[in-house]
């Protein structure tokens, strides 16, 4: 099963008691934005809500999704993410958007 | 001895500040949760170690955190606000319907006798129960959905619900406070709501005297007198004794009646403290000087304390849950400012100092006073 590694804020890292800037979670293909969040949020509960809305599953406004340098905020989270991300080469950053001051 | 816990929310991180009984020295914890905002924390009357906490960042939305241990270690619980049913509209600032949202709990009130239960006020204004110690959360919609409800209009901070007090006499009655829609009171334990606001007069809204849309800041309740109950209004300081079936006004002498935090002495019901602000516009006391005003005869007559506060070039804000009283015999009064500061009179207001000057903005604090 391939390991997908993730890059999340340091606040979330610390509210899910992650050590590092990365974790690592093994999923089934095919593997998408929105099974690398199922899996994410099921692994580490803390975790719900602060990335996409409970109910909607919408991103939350100022956080963003960024795949191999390029940035899948608004990408559907049906498709599929790239080779580099699903062999473990490149993380999936999520990253806090710089606002406010 | 008795010793005293404050519980302290602020922009960036909660901080614990410890005392003995004499509160002259204070030790502050390092920051928990630290770079969130923390806009409430407050502990259990009947379980003294439970203490549940308000996390928010507008970056990662609402967590609630639950400590058993006195604020020693913490776990995040439920953080689902989900509104019952198909929400519908309130008002937004022009006047058009807007669709309720979840935003932040701005409030967490612990029941008076059960650990495990305890409420939650959110923006966009709602009452929510959790009764298994925030493992979930429902709402008591009948407050939201009751008439009035669809022209509720956010004030500047947000349609936020503020001030939730359970009468220890009465478990079935509760009274919150919502800016800017004003006050409502449940008598059948949260089903059917209704507005408290008779006696209120605001002259920025187009009928002065309406049912709803008062921006009501805070209200202080002495638990020896459940029905009385004072106001900080965003202008105007007033009183009712019917449980806020009628309100009059008790500013009396006070330099400006614009202010945020109100709170009653533990001891003595007729003991009411207010911190008078400039105006709407200037969110800072009056003259650069930080005034604590008491009234010993439950209004219209203030004296100002000052004794140990800043009197010069002062520009700080005292925010509505910034003001908390312990129960010792001496009654303790604290506040926070938006400066960072966090001021302790341990006589009942006749002198004051800082236990800290350094602290983020204050949004809260919450006195414990433990056995």
């Amino acid at each position: 099963m391939p390991t997908i590694r993730i890059d999340l804020p340091l606040h979330l890292r610390r509210l899910a008691n992650i050590p590092g800037h990365e974790l690592a979670l093994d999923i089934p293909p095919p593997i998408t934005l929105r099974t690398v969040l199922d899996t994410l949020e099921q692994t580490y509960p803390q975790l719900r809500g602060t990335i996409r809305d409970h109910t909607t599953k919408e991103r939350r406004a100022f956080l963003r999704f960024f795949v191999c340098e390029e940035d899948w905020s608004h990408h559907s989270p049906n498709t599929e993410l790239p080779t580099a991300i699903t062999n473990g080469h490149e993380p999936l950053i999520i990253l806090g958007a710089i606002a406010g001051g | 001895m008795s010793s005293i816990r404050l519980l302290v929310g602020t922009r960036k991180g909660a901080f614990i500040l410890t005392s003995d009984g004499t509160r002259k020295s204070w030790q502050i914890s390092q920051p928990h949760f630290p770079g969130w905002e923390l806009y409430h924390l407050k502990a259990s009357p009947a379980d003294p170690n439970r203490i549940y906490a308000s996390q928010t960042s507008s970056w990662f939305g609402q967590i609630i955190q639950r400590s058993d241990d006195g604020g020693l270690t913490w776990s995040p619980v439920d953080n689902n606000f989900t509104y019952d049913g198909v929400p519908g509209t309130h008002q937004w600032y022009d006047g058009t319907p807007h669709p309720w949202e979840f935003k932040r709990v701005w409030h967490l009130e612990p029941s008076l006798t059960d650990p495990d239960t305890v409420f939650a006020g959110a923006e966009d204004a709602a009452l929510f129960k959790s009764t298994d110690a925030g493992a979930s959360w429902l709402e008591l919609s009948g407050l939201r959905t009751n008439r009035t409800g669809p022209g509720w209009q956010p004030g500047a901070g947000g349609l936020c619900l503020h001030t939730i007090i359970l009468d220890p006499t009465n478990p079935d009655r509760i009274v919150v406070a919502i800016s800017a829609a004003g006050a409502f009171r449940t008598d059948d334990a949260g089903l059917s709501w209704k507005p408290i606001n008779k006696g209120l007069w605001s002259k920025y809204i187009p009928d002065p005297t309406a049912e709803v849309g008062h921006c009501v800041h805070h209200i202080a309740m002495n638990p020896r007198t459940p029905n009385t109950l004072f106001m900080q209004k965003h202008w105007d300081v007033m009183r009712s004794d019917d449980a806020g079936d009628n309100w009059t006004k008790i500013s009396g002498n006070l330099p400006t009646d614009f202010g945020f935090a109100i709170d009653v002495h533990s001891h003595q019901p007729e003991t009411v403290y207010v911190v008078p602000i400039k105006s709407d516009s200037e969110h800072f006391p009056l003259d650069g000087q930080l005034k604590v005003f008491r009234s010993r005869t439950g209004g219209n007559e203030w004296e100002p304390l000052t004794n140990g506060l800043p009197q010069k070039d002062c520009y700080v804000n005292v925010l509505r849950d910034a003001m908390a009283v312990d129960t010792l015999d001496d009654c303790g009064i604290y506040f926070g400012t938006t400066g960072g500061q966090v001021y302790c009179s341990p006589n009942a207001g006749d002198t004051w100092t800082a236990i800290t000057h350094d602290l983020p903005a204050v949004l809260s604090i919450e006195a414990q006073t433990l056995p």
